[in-house]
Order: structure tokens, then C-alpha cells, then sequence
């Protein structure tokens, strides 16, 4: 029993999709089994809401008269990038204040936008013929600029690992503070509310895909940085791993203080909570026996962050249901664990979604094309070399 | 009778006297060590709810400051900021005793304040600095 792409947008066009979200249909799959879900539901709807550090905002400022070609550019002391056209810049979310470090950063200034606020331009150039200005020095709103658009080149990422630290020191980590001895752990994915691991081999996520992103809609712009389909699977076919990412694409005037939320992980460094939510049509039983996995079902790897190399240790496999119990075993010891991804709000966005393409607001988009696939393409590491060696 | 949270910090070269016997025995204080740092050589810190007369919790503190330790009220309250608060749940990761917790269904927070010690771990974890401790 398969369903088209056009049969599911049709019945959304007439108001009688059964939309439900993914923790919903994990119940209804348990109770009527993985076939009477997929012939009864029609769309699953996913959220996730966790630190994305690879996430930022294309801004144009318009111009000045006399126009400046922008160099150096600073949004509320947050250095911006200058490498683009005369008023045309990208702000990325790491990216500090010069002048309160790393408790306000890039993520703070777009908070600050969505909130409705005016933050303070300055830049700097060595002026031209055809942009004499040379100073400026002035204060913009979102209302203000031509075009704001997130362009976050990797989010919702598939999969995330466990975090603890052997070590016999504190550390602080972009997954929080590790206390020593395996003294608590973290975790960071919304588990079977994840747009991605509901649809592990990215069947109907793709390039083109229809996505919510920080409130506001939007799309896959492409496969996102570090996108590894090759990552460890397990019997479901789904990855133990950091795996799939996607890169994503939205209007930042439509994005909602709700849905994005600036965050500084202490001596680590400033991020932001993306939230991210994809509809998946329930087109065959292959992806409803996907869409119907629990917590239960879905596993994490446990990694050593106290060996700061690129190859942690790994100590093991936990289910997102364990984690989600509190603790966990590591080394034969009762490891205290807490989430950093906000299941709440992974809960808003998927019925969010639900109620948009429930009435109507949302088609349901074919991807123009896929992501790389498992057995393509691997993550490569960095090796340092030397100019004679090259 | 009072109660009073102190918060203490010792000199690297700490006085020899046992401070919590004299509290007990001098000033006749019942004290409750919520959390304490102690190692020789090194700067320490204890936060002490003491119990007892207002006038010998006065003069307990007036002996700990004689014997070289630096006495502060402690932090009387943690104030969860719920408009900042995105439940993302790290407080919880790093709270040893148990005081920040999800709720069953992992979307709820609660601070159950007599479980608190106090330490601060979660001020420093969250990210959206939604916890602050007032004085």
C-alpha cells in the first residue's frame, strides 16, 4: 500500500489529511500495527530544538548616502562579515562581542532582531570612487534591511553523541559542563521527534524540502557540513552517531522569538537553540515502520570528551529512553544524565507543523534532489601538512 | 531562635582550630554543612546553614572572621528567568543533589529548593542564563 507525493498533497489541498506528529504516531503504529498507521496517516510531523553553532544571517543593509563599501562591520560590537558586496553581510552565531566576550554574541544580535529591537551598525571602509564613506555609524531593525535570511549551513543534525568526561578535571564543553570521574553526562537530540532520524536514508528529506526553520518557512538548501550517510547503523537502519545534516534556508523576518533562542555554553562559546521541524509524507510502510520508532528503539554512542583528540573513546550504546531515564552505566558506574536539546519546544514545533499543514498552510515538497545516500560519501578529517609535502 | 546561611572562605593558611566544634561548643549553634571544599594549601569553601541565638550567631561569625576566614550571606534564593528558560534540561545534567529535575514527561522543570546546596553549577551551566541567585 504506497501513497504518492500527489495523492497526500491532494488530500491536504481538501482538507482530509490525517496529520499526526511523530511521537502520535508511534502510538497509533502500537496500537493498530506499522500497516493499519501507514494506510490510516498520512503525514508525520518531526521537531527539534537544540544549540545549532552552524547557523547565521545574511543581511543587506541598503544604502547610505554617501554610500560606504562596508569592510568592517560590527553589529552591537559583534564583528560581522565584510567579504561581500558594499552592504551585504553574513553574521554567524559563534561569533563573540568585542566587547562582552563570549556572554553576547552573533546569536544575541539576531535574538535581538526577531525581538522587534534596533542594534548598532557600525563599519568601516577605505572608501572608493564610487562609495566615498568611508565611517558609519547608525542603528537597524529588521524592518529596516532588504533582505534578512538565515543561511545555516548545518542543522538538525541526525544524531548527536552521549557526552561524559574521565578525566580528573571539570571541562566545559559545547555540550556542557562534563563533571570529572564520569561525574554526570549530556545528551543532545530530540530522539524520535528528530526530523532526520525518522527518516534515516533521507528518502523524503532532501534538496528543496519545504522546512520549518526558527518559526518561520523555509527550505533544504542542501546537504549540510559534515553530512555523514556512512555513519554506524543499527538494526533499523537508523545511526548510532552525528550522521546526516542538512543546510537550511528562511526568511529571518518571519522567525519567531519562540523558536530561536541565543545561548552561551559556558567557557565554550556562544550558540543558538535552532528550532527545526519537517513534515514526512507517510508514503509506504518502509518509512512508517521508521516513523513508528520510539526512544526505545533508537540508540546514541557514549564518548569519552575528557580525550580531547578527534577520536574520542567510545564507551558504549545507550537508547534515547535510558537517557531520557536520568542515568545511565558507563564503566560499570550510575552516570547522572541530562538532555540539552529542548524536547518542549521539539513538541511545539511538531504540532506547530501539524496545525499548518492540517489547515492547508503547508504542501508537502518532493526533494529536486537527494542527499548523499549511505555508501557515498564519508566526513574527511584535516590533516596538517606541510608546503613541501604537498 | 535564627537561622542564618553563611557562606565561608578560608585563607590558603587556614587557622588550626576546628571552626564548626567552636561554633558548636562556644556559641552553642547547630551547624548543617550544605557543601564544603577544604584541601590543604589551597583557598576553601563552606556554606553552613547555622541555627541558633541571633546574638551567638552574631558572635559566631565575629570568631570565624577573627580566626582569618571571610564570611558572606550566602545566596539566599535560585530565581528561574521562565521567559528565558527554553527547558532544554542542562541544569539538571550538572545539579548533583537533585534539586533541578524534568518532569516525566521531559518537558516540564522543577526546583525543589530544599534539595538546593547552593553550589551554583547550574547559574554557570545554562545557556540562556535564566538561573540567577539573589542575596
Amino acid at each position: 500500500m504506497a501513497k504518492s507525493w500527489e495523492e497526500i498533497n491532494a488530500r491536504i489541498a481538501a482538507g482530509e489529511a490525517v496529520v499526526v506528529t511523530a511521537e502520535e504516531f508511534a502510538e497509533i503504529a502500537a496500537a493498530e500495527g506499522v500497516k493499519g498507521a501507514a494506510k490510516r496517516v498520512d503525514v508525520v510531523t518531526t521537531g527539534t530544538f537544540g544549540p545549532m553553532c552552524s547557523s547565521g544571517v545574511m543581511l543587506n543593509f541598503g544604502h547610505s548616502d554617501p554610500p560606504i563599501k562596508m569592510g568592517r562591520i560590527w553589529l552591537n560590537d559583534v564583528p560581522a562579515y565584510g567579504g561581500l558586496a558594499a552592504v551585504d553581510t553574513y553574521l554567524g552565531v559563534t561569533e563573540p562581542s568585542e566587547t562582552k566576550g563570549l556572554e553576547y554574541g552573533g546569536a544575541h544580535v539576531i535574538e535581538d532582531l526577531i525581538r522587534g529591537k534596533r542594534v548598532h551598525l557600525r563599519a568601516t571602509s577605505y572608501g572608493t570612487d564610487c562609495y566615498p564613506r568611508t565611517e558609519i555609524d547608525t542603528w537597524v531593525g529588521l524592518e529596516d534591511l532588504n533582505q534578512a535570511y538565515f543561511f545555516n549551513p548545518r542543522n538538525a543534525y541526525q544524531n548527536y553523541a552521549v557526552a561524559v568526561n574521565s578525566s580528573d578535571q571539570p571541562i566545559y564543553t559545547y555540550l556542557g559542563p562534563l563533571l570529572p570521574r564520569f561525574g554526570n553526562g549530556t545528551f543532545c537530540s530530540a530522539g524520535a521527534l528528530s526530523p532526520l532520524l525518522n527518516d534515516p536514508t533521507y528518502r523524503t528529506i532532501g534538496v528543496g524540502t519545504r522546512a520549518f526553520v526558527a518559526g518561520a518557512p523555509g527550505y533544504v538548501a542542501w546537504q549540510g557540513t559534515q553530512h555523514n550517510p556512512n555513519q554506524n547503523r543499527d538494526e533499523h537502519g537508523v545511526p548510532t552517531g552525528p550522521a546526516g545534516t542538512i543546510a537550511v534556508i528562511a526568511d529571518l523576518k518571519q522567525a519567531s522569538p519562540e523558536f530561536f533562542s541565543a545561548a552561551t555554553m559556558t567557557r565554550y562559546g556562544v550558540s543558538s537553540f535552532v528550532g527545526i521541524g519537517i513534515p514526512i509524507p507517510v508514503l509506504d510502510e518502509d518509512l512508517a515502520a521508521q516513523l513508528a520508532l520510539t526512544d526505545a528503539d533508537l540508540s546514541a554512542t557514549i564518548f569519552d570528551y575528557g580525550v580531547a583528540r578527534r577520536s574520542r573513546p567510545a564507551l558504549g550504546q545507550v537508547t534515547y529512553a535510558q537517557l531520557h531515564g536520568g542515568a545511565i552505566t558507563v564503566a560499570g558506574k550510575r552516570v547522572p544524565v541530562g538532555p540539552i536539546s529542548s524536547l518542549a519546544k521539539a513538541r511545539a514545533i511538531a504540532a506547530e507543523l501539524k496545525r499548518w499543514v492540517s489547515e492547508r498552510r503547508w504542501k508537502l515538497t518532493e526533494p529536486y534532489e537527494l542527499l548523499p545516500q549511505p555508501g557515498t560519501q564519508s566526513t574527511k578529517p584535516l590533516e596538517i601538512r606541510s608546503e613541501e609535502a604537498i | 531562635m535564627a537561622r542564618r546561611r553563611l557562606d565561608l572562605t578560608f585563607p590558603p593558611r587556614q587557622a588550626t582550630k576546628p571552626i564548626t566544634y567552636h561554633l558548636v561548643q562556644d556559641f552553642h549553634l547547630v551547624p548543617n554543612i550544605l557543601r564544603a571544599q577544604i584541601q590543604p594549601g589551597q583557598q576553601g569553601r563552606m556554606l553552613v546553614e547555622v541555627t541558633g541565638k541571633k546574638e551567638e550567631i552574631e558572635a559566631g561569625v565575629a570568631f570565624l572572621e577573627k580566626e582569618g576566614l571571610t564570611v558572606s550571606a550566602a545566596a539566599s534564593d535560585i530565581v528561574l528567568d521562565e521567559d528565558r528558560c527554553v527547558v532544554c534540561g542542562l541544569c539538571t545534567a550538572v545539579c548533583k543533589p537533585g534539586a533541578l529535575t524534568l518532569g516525566h514527561e521531559r518537558d516540564t522543570l522543577a526546583f525543589e529548593k530544599d534539595k538546593c546546596v547552593y553550589c551554583e553549577a547550574c547559574v554557570l551551566a545554562c545557556p540562556r542564563r535564566a538561573v540567577t541567585l539573589t542575596f
